[in-house]
């Protein structure tokens, strides 16, 4: 314990079981600035991973690669044993087209730090609509599913409500229950609580905890909370500059990292 | 020697004339918006939808229609191509003209409209991969619309008012009407200013209307 191996580039693609995400060589620039390059990232089904780094290390955009809001320059991105922007064809690589992307990005749902809520709609119709279109549910069921998903984020009473009538915490739990109705294998979480005040942000955490706990989907989860990360996560990655610089369990990554930024980085942030 | 005062009996005269007039000047008008309105639509998401040659010749069409006189663009129509083959009668030409050029001005409105959403939303359908008749039908059109239709609305009223430019070209809508009994007893006040009255009056109603929708779509 506590000895790693330091002269080895830190390569994050050592994960238990079938990997549910597996990014290969990929690479994203905005124009002239690289934000990703030569990325490899495998996580296991199952896995509870939390991704930490400072702003504008590439974090969101690694998350949005792998729903397909955004597409890499380079390189592969397989989901659950697919590749989601190419098909394999006799062994050769081919660019594949939306409709694939969409069909392979099914099994993936985000939560976004802004909620994202459709607001013209209440908390029920915005759980149980995407469940009837993308679920093929009957009304009915769809609503009942929603219902009981809506509770179990603590919001039974509030299920008739619009966003606007909801406090930032409750409107973030509506959104992870959309995402939930579709009953993705990976769901992704990109700072769901830092739009939040922060009496807030303790519901927000509660809930990720439930499902980090007592369910089996894959999570990666973007956060600067660090002692929600040691509680709850299997894995903790650090990233700086588009390049992973720490991987490996919480007690390891956050009471020793090995790399003078991390340092530096973890210890603003425990003093903020 | 009749005075410069207003002429009661000849007002009254008049009257059946003009309202033959605006009569037409509302269908006219009613049926160029509905055009105007479904074109600019269509334009709007060809001009979006980012088809190569496609979206940007309607880019194109749309700043060419909205930056050139409606007068011309009336008179090219009604002088010129009918030297080409393509005549229409001076109804249907004034209600194509009117309303394509109509339709180019909602464009703009339509475009307003949709960047008036965040891109959080588009996001968030795309990834609930929410099936795209259902994104529009949805989820974009009811937050779009309280935006949009105030704005629609604005622009009817000024196609309404711009409508009289057709007395141009021999369509006999209110100031055709107004002009024309003004010639026949060499008296234009009263005409003119009871046309000038209509307009004002219905531009007024529908501008309140607009003005409900807006308020409305600002509570939501
Ligand atoms: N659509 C975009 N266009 C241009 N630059 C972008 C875009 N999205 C992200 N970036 C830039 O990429 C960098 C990484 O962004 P991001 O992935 O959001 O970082 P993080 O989530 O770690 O804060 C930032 O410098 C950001 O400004
Ligand atoms: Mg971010």
């Amino acid at each position: 314990m506590g000895i790693v191996d330091r002269s080895e580039p830190m390569k994050a693609t050592a994960s238990q079981g079938r990997p549910i995400v597996r990014m290969r060589g990929v690479r994203k620039a905005f124009g002239p600035r690289v934000i990703l390059e030569g990325l490899d990232l495998d996580v296991g089904a199952g896995e509870k991973v939390a991704l930490i780094g400072p702003s504008g290390s590439g974090k969101t955009t690694i998350l949005r690669l792998l729903i397909g809001l955004t597409e890499p320059d380079a390189g592969t991105i397989e989901i659950d044993g697919q590749y989601l922007w190419h098909s394999s064809r006799g062994g050769t690589l081919e660019r594949a087209d939306e409709a694939h992307a969409r069909q392979v990005r099914r099994c993936v749902g985000m939560v976004f730090q802004q909620f994202n809520l459709f607001p013209h709609m209440t908390a029920l119709q915005n759980v149980h609509e995407p469940m009837e279109q993308v679920l093929r549910l009957k009304r009915p069921e769809a609503k009942e599913r929603a219902r009981a998903l809506l509770a179990r984020v603590g919001l039974g009473e509030h299920v008739d409500k619009r966003p606007s009538q909801l406090s930032g915490g409750q409107q973030q739990r509506v959104a992870i229950a959309r995402s939930l109705g579709l009953q993705p294998k990976l769901m992704l979480f990109d700072e769901v609580t830092s739009a939040l005040d922060p009496e807030l942000v303790g519901e927000v955490l509660g809930v990720l905890r439930e499902l980090a706990h007592e369910t089996d989907m894959t999570m990666l989860i973007v956060t600067h909370e660090i002692r929600f990360a040691a509680d709850i996560a299997d894995r903790v990655l650090v990233f700086d500059a588009g390049r992973v610089v720490e991987d490996g369990s919480p007690e390891i990554v956050l009471k020793d990292p090995s790399h003078p930024r991390t340092r530096q980085f973890l210890r603003a942030i425990l003093e903020r | 020697m009749r005075g410069a005062l207003w002429d009661w009996a000849y007002a009254w005269s008049v009257m059946p004339d003009l309202m033959r007039g605006f009569a037409l000047t509302v269908q006219l008008t009613l049926i160029s918006a509905a055009l105007a309105l479904s074109l600019g639509f269509v334009w709007s998401v060809v001009r979006l939808a980012g088809v190569p040659l496609l979206s940007p010749l309607a880019w194109f069409a749309a700043e060419f229609f909205r930056g050139t006189p409606f007068l011309i663009q009336l008179y090219v129509v009604f002088y010129v191509l009918p030297n080409y083959g393509i005549a229409f009668s001076p109804d249907a030409t004034g209600v194509l003209v009117l309303g394509v050029y109509g339709a180019a001005r909602s464009v703009e409105l339509y475009r307003a409209g949709l960047e008036s959403l965040p891109q959080g939303q588009w996001e968030a359908c795309l990834a609930l991969n929410l099936p795209l008749s259902y994104v529009w039908r949805r989820a974009v059109i009811p937050q779009v619309a309280p935006v949009v239709l105030p704005m629609l609305g604005n622009l009817v009223i000024v196609m309404f008012k711009d409508s009289a430019v057709l007395s141009t070209i021999t369509v006999l809508e209110l100031v055709s009407r107004a002009r024309d009994a003004g010639l026949a007893s060499f008296r234009f006040l009263e005409p003119l200013t009871l046309a000038g009255l209509l307009y004002w009056a219905v531009s007024y109603a529908a501008a309140r209307g607009v003005r409900r929708l807006e308020a409305r779509g600002g509570h939501r």
